[in-house]
């Protein structure tokens, strides 16, 4: 007795060890591809035709004085690999910069907009999951059902469908047609902020929502077709016992996928934003490109870049520690 | 005759027809960028413009027509040409593996590890590119897709009796993945070459309602959109035409690839 829980013991401490082993060398590879894309990022600033230290300075009037200015702050004439040095420690102290377009830091103007961005994706994301996921299991559990066969070319045609031509059409029927929902900006905060992002949320989660579909039908369908269901409803487990076992199992996948679309999030409000015009992180990157701010948007690169990556690593870890079968795979 | 037989008919119809305005265009509407300021913005039903004009008095159904071609043409070399490098690297990866499997996977990681759209934005429109400048980053950036697809499909034929038997005769490995491999791989890679067309075209329209990538002038459906968003008040036509043209166009396509596709599979199930 004594030995048998000493030995669960131990191969819980193992399994735990190695799980810390998985998230070591995961951490390790999301640094280095985050390191990679820094230097890339960094060398949009030298990629971008015409002269650097000109494009920074925007379209205040050029100046010999202005122009040497800008190249000793943002160190034009050290060499290369030093001036990168030099920027990535900044950036590690949170220091992007300033602005071209907007005469402030662009952390303050990152910060002044994050919040909407964050909400917006939020939202979206609670209802493609809401609507999505029930959709997929009962399309799965009913395969080639009137519901499943109408919800997977809807499904279709939404994955196709452009994010800004369904967000204008909404806009045009709810906003200026039924004159339901406000029609552009970001409200006053609270919960006028809220019902002003119905429209854009509902135009991003159309999208997401039907990848999700897609992908929690095939996950259930896959699980239903595994020997162990056939066996339970042959041993006579009831309807309900057996859909408890298939949906834990088929859920790993599609929490697994739901973390990918999370990130996957963040280049959709792109469009969705400058559509409603809302004030966010995504009108934001759309509006210093045509500008050629760059600070602003090496640090939008960046941080969109950081997020998916840990979201990555954070899903890899998640399935990692909850399929037991992926262990043993990566144990071998 | 099943319901999913329908499917090429039913997606036939709509593609045939932008197939023309494509091809035709400079036949059918000779003047579809002729302004008249006079004019102005009106509204659908006004005599002669069926979907009204837009705020430079161009007719609405003239002007999406003309955009047919920079709608589908750009995606289309986008799709055919990320899938040739998908088919050139990705053979050489899944049949020798090593260090180019290697390297070639980790660089689709590191252009998965952004999304497309973000790239795409950044890319374009830092450099200023054109129209054909966006259509060679958005094959850059749709390969690794591609690579994927094709390296996968040629590792699962690697492993089938027939390329043992190729192996046996001596056959040289060139002749074993162009000869032997490809055409097995060719059906799948149609397929999602099909569904990687409508990608691009929602990407490219995309890029041009933010105003990169086409010209101004130029007549575009994704241009057509970001203008109706001023004059949603006074023609709701130039909204409503451009905006279902790009969502048939793309539902059909996809359909259509993914009809394609599952018939791909269940004949690869029969054999």
């Amino acid at each position: 007795m004594d030995t048998a829980h000493s030995h669960r013991r131990l191969t819980q401490l193992l399994s735990r060890g190695s799980l810390t082993r998985f998230i070591v060398v995961r951490l390790a590879a999301t640094g280095l591809l985050l390191l990679v894309l820094s230097f890339v990022v960094f060398a949009l600033l030298h990629l971008t035709p015409g002269d650097p230290a000109r494009n920074l300075v925007g379209v205040r009037n050029v100046t010999p004085e202005l122009l040497q200015s800008i190249r000793d702050k943002y160190h034009l004439n050290d060499p290369f690999m030093s001036q990168y040095l030099q920027w990535l420690g900044n950036v590690l102290h949170g220091d992007f910069g300033e602005s071209i377009r907007n005469n402030t830091t662009v952390t303050t103007l990152l910060s002044d907009r994050v919040t909407l961005t964050l909400q917006l994706a939020g939202l979206s994301f609670v209802l493609t999951v809401l609507i999505a996921v029930p959709l997929g299991i009962a399309a799965a559990w009913r395969t080639g059902s009137v519901l499943d066969r109408s919800v997977s070319v809807a499904s279709i045609v939404g994955i196709g469908a452009p994010t800004y031509a369904v967000g204008l059409l909404l806009l045009y029927i709810f906003g200026l047609w039924l004159d339901i929902f406000p029609v552009y900006g970001s409200g006053d905060g609270g919960f006028d902020r809220w019902w002003h992002l119905v429209l854009p949320a509902i135009t991003l989660a159309s999208g997401l929502a039907a990848m999700v579909f897609k992908l929690t039908r095939t996950a259930v369908v896959a699980e239903l077709n595994q020997d162990y269901v056939a066996f339970a409803q042959s041993r006579g487990l009831s309807h309900r016992q057996i859909r408890s076992l298939v949906l834990r199992n088929a859920m790993i996948p599609v929490a697994t996928s739901l973390g990918l679309v999370f990130a996957f999030l963040f280049g959709g409000t792109i469009l969705v934003e400058v559509t409603f015009a809302l004030q966010g992180i995504g009108s934001l990157l759309a509006g210093s490109v045509t500008f050629k701010d760059l600070p602003v948007v090496q640090a939008i690169t960046l941080l969109t870049a950081t997020v998916i990556a840990l979201t990555a690593l954070a899903v890899d870890v998640f399935y990692y520690a909850v399929d037991p079968r992926v262990r043993k795979r990566g144990s071998r | 005759m099943s319901r999913r037989a329908l499917i090429p008919i039913v997606t036939g119809i709509p593609l045939a027809m932008i197939a023309i305005f494509v091809v035709a265009s400079r036949w059918i509407v000779p003047n579809a960028t002729r302004q008249d300021i006079m004019t102005g913005v009106t509204s659908p039903g006004t005599a002669g413009h069926l979907f009204g004009t837009d705020q430079l008095g161009r007719d609405i159904t003239q002007l999406a027509i003309a955009g047919a071609g920079s709608a589908v043409v750009g995606p289309i070399v986008i799709a055919l040409g990320s899938m040739m490098i998908g088919i050139m690297l990705g053979t050489f990866a899944g049949y020798m593996g090593g260090w180019l499997d290697l390297l070639l996977s980790k660089y689709a990681d590191l252009l998965l590890a952004l999304p497309t759209t973000l790239v795409a934005l950044v890319v374009t429109g830092l450099i200023d590119g054109g129209y054909w400048v966006t259509v060679l980053v958005l094959i850059m950036l749709f390969s690794p897709t591609d690579i994927r697809m094709v390296r996968g499909s040629v590792i699962a034929q690697s492993g089938r009796p027939y390329i043992e038997s190729a192996k046996v005769l001596g056959l040289g490995r060139l002749r074993i993945m162009f000869r032997h491999i490809l055409p097995n791989v060719l059906p799948v890679a149609f397929s999602t070459m099909l569904l990687n067309v409508a990608f691009a075209l929602v990407s490219m329209s995309a890029l041009s309602f933010l105003g990169l990538g086409v010209g101004p002038g130029v007549p575009d459906w994704g241009r057509q959109l970001s203008d109706s968003r001023d004059l949603l008040d006074r023609n709701w036509g130039s909204l409503v035409l451009p905006a279902t043209l790009i969502i048939i166009t793309a539902a059909a396509i996809n359909l259509l690839g993914d009809w394609l596709q599952e018939r791909f599979e269940e004949r690869s199930v029969q054999r």
